[in-house]
């Protein structure tokens, strides 16, 4: 038998131990880090990698091993997702990601952003002065047994607002209601739900500006305005702006499937959608944030000016962070 | 071929037929997996064929780490339970706070890290030998997992809320049914389109592929002929019996069936090319000769331009 000139196997014989080295270096870097490859690795991979490729295309029209060429196939395709895969380390992503990337997805979503509070805020407004001019709004916007309503006296609706016996499982138990709350939710969902054109955004935001409203003029009624005020924005402020933020995310990506311009439909959900991820990302932290102020910040805080301090210089925070004018990077995009 | 006794002509068109009726649901086979491939030119400008993930591969991996976050919830709370206890700490309700704050962070952030990992796979897309990529074949990016895992809320924890929330009357119901079809759409969208993309990947720009690992193992025909190995030459007449698709299942059987098949195989193709089992003969060394001829033959024709599929392919 002549099988040992055939020209398949003459051409793995030369060559397999290069596969078998590229092999080795991928799967270390992908076992370990990049960090982990030594520098004659990092060296020869360039080579190791560009060989196997040109040995996949030309195994492809000489071998009929189907081992070897599902072997190739993978082996490239892994390399190659590693030569061109990201390099930086979860620390600089997540540096990268406070740094420059938030703020800015954030600042440059500024139109939906509008839009999202003109919903939350809008809603609050309308409920508000429905409920304060005929209670029985109230009960329209909020079915169910909530103590706060409008046939409760003032004393119950005051010590609603301040905490007493403060005790660390009340207060880690509110954190954690809070993370549990419809407020994040609601906030996921408004993203998720920018998908059928914004529409279902719009309705949830101003769904839940309206029950926002209506408890406000319940406690406004009776005269608890600047308290509630204060117990509301302590928190509510960041809360609020990342339903804000959250909404806007889902006007984004409902916005790029509506009016895609001059790109398929495909192409601009895909860019928006990379950047309402981060926005909605960041919703989600703000809310975590949110959640540790209302459940320890709002029990331990009751004087109404610490909280009105915390609340504006919170919004103060957000704001500069999100829109103040930044150097632009040289040769960022 | 078939032969010309009487009694046995039915039977061999029987057997014909059979045989390409076989074949013509290989074809089909072949060119539904075909459609799932998705050529990726590198910047070298080799083309890789990716595969694309089928639905139920990627069903089966969402399951395994659906079970492996509920398990670790469960082991969390366990344990938080065991050293609460221990320490004779009675704050049931700080327990229940903590395991809620870790369950809500395991919900939220587990497909996260995994993909954003340097295998850009969650522990149940690497035990079915799948990853997740950009469509473009550009990287991938962390925002575009990100935006591909929030959208699962919608997808799956949508879904699940529906399915367990109690509806207390007619109108309700209506509602919940309404909503259930209605996230019915996004469960099974990957159903519906050649990518198998959810809707998060569509947002994201992503896919998902399957490219398990695989071993390189020996050429068949390195290994140094058996001694009776050599006994075996086959004429070019008895090559032509089979084509590429033969070559491969050969193969197989060669790399991974019981030597019963083997020899059942062997029985099979001296019926086939019309040899007779000489005295003594190992049927794996057989094998293994008729299939290094066979691979020669068939690359040599491939140098030249002609691809003999399979045995019907007469060229």
């Amino acid at each position: 038998m002549n099988d040992r000139v055939m020209k398949s196997y003459r051409f793995r014989e030369e060559r397999e131990a290069d596969w078998r080295a590229l092999d080795q270096i991928v799967t270390r870097a992908e076992r370990r880090g990049v960090k982990r490859l030594s520098d004659e690795d990092m060296l020869a991979l360039p080579r190791l990698y560009r060989q196997a490729v040109s040995s996949l295309s030309m195994a492809r029209s000489i071998s009929l091993d189907q081992n070897l060429l599902a072997y190739l196939e993978t082996l490239c395709a892994r390399a190659y997702f590693f030569v061109y895969g990201t390099r930086a380390s979860m620390g600089e992503r997540i540096a990268q990601f406070f740094r420059r990337d938030w703020p800015e997805a954030v600042s440059r979503a500024a139109l939906p952003t509008l839009l999202s509070a003109i919903c939350l805020i809008g809603g609050a407004v309308l409920a508000f002065f429905l409920t304060l001019q005929d209670p029985e709004w109230f009960w329209t916007f909020n079915a169910g047994g909530d103590s706060r309503n409008p046939d409760a006296s003032y004393a119950y609706l005051r010590s609603t607002l301040y905490t007493e016996d403060t005790n660390i499982a009340d207060m880690l138990g509110a954190f954690a209601a809070q993370l549990f709350s419809h407020n994040s939710t609601i906030a996921v969902m408004a993203f998720a739900l920018g998908f059928c054109l914004g529409i279902p955004t719009a309705v949830l935001l101003v769904y839940n500006g309206v029950s926002i409203g209506s408890f406000f003029a319940v406690f406004w009624a009776k005269g608890l305005g600047a308290e509630m005020t204060g117990w509301l924005f302590i928190h509510g402020v960041t809360e609020l702006f990342a339903i804000i933020l959250a909404g806007a995310a889902g006007f984004m990506i409902g916005g790029a499937v509506a009016f895609p311009g001059r790109r398929t439909r495909m192409q601009s959900l895909r860019e928006t959608g990379n950047h309402a991820a981060l926005v909605i990302m960041g919703a989600v932290l703000m809310l975590f944030v949110a959640a540790l102020i209302e459940g320890f910040g709002r029990q331990l805080i009751n004087s109404d000016t610490t909280r009105y301090v915390i609340a504006l210089s919170s919004l103060a925070f957000w704001l500069v962070y999100f829109y103040w004018p930044r150097r632009q990077k040289p040769g960022a995009g | 071929m078939a032969r010309r006794l009487k009694p046995s002509e039915n039977e061999a068109v029987q057997a014909r037929r059979e045989a390409l009726r076989r074949r013509e649901m290989r074809l089909k086979e072949q060119a539904r997996q075909a459609k799932r491939i998705r050529p990726l030119v590198t910047p070298e400008g080799a083309a890789l064929n990716l595969r694309i993930a089928s639905a139920s591969e990627r069903a089966g991996a969402f399951l395994l780490d659906f079970s492996l976050q509920i398990m670790a919830m469960i082991i969390f709370s366990w344990l938080l339970a065991v050293a609460f206890s221990e320490m004779g700490f009675r704050g049931w309700q700080v327990a229940g706070s903590i395991a809620a704050v870790v369950i809500f962070l395991l919900r939220v952030f587990y497909f996260v890290f995994f993909e954003i990992g340097r295998k850009a796979a969650t522990p149940g897309k690497r035990a079915l030998g799948l990853r997740v990529a950009a469509r473009d074949g550009g990287r991938l990016t962390a925002n575009a997992v990100l935006a591909r895992n929030f959208m699962r809320e919608l997808e799956v924890f949508l879904p699940l809320t529906l399915l367990v929330m109690g509806a207390e009357d007619d109108i309700s119901n209506w509602i919940r049914l309404l909503a259930l079809v209605w996230a019915g759409i996004f469960v099974f969208f990957p159903l519906f389109n050649s990518e198998k993309l959810r809707v998060g990947d569509l947002i994201a720009g992503t896919m998902v592929i399957h490219a398990p690992r695989v071993k390189l193992k020996r050429d068949i025909t390195s290994v140094d002929p058996l001694p009776a190995a050599e006994k075996h030459a086959f004429t070019t007449a008895e090559l032509d019996a089979y084509g590429i698709h033969e070559l491969h299942v050969l193969e197989d059987v060669l790399r991974q069936s019981t030597p019963d098949i083997k020899t059942r195989v062997a029985d099979r193709i001296r019926a086939k090319i019309g040899r007779d089992k000489a005295e003594g003969e190992d049927d794996l060394a057989f094998l293994e000769a008729y299939y290094a001829a066979l691979r020669a033959r068939l690359e040599q024709r491939m140098l030249f331009g002609e691809r003999k599929a399979d045995k019907f392919d007469t060229r």
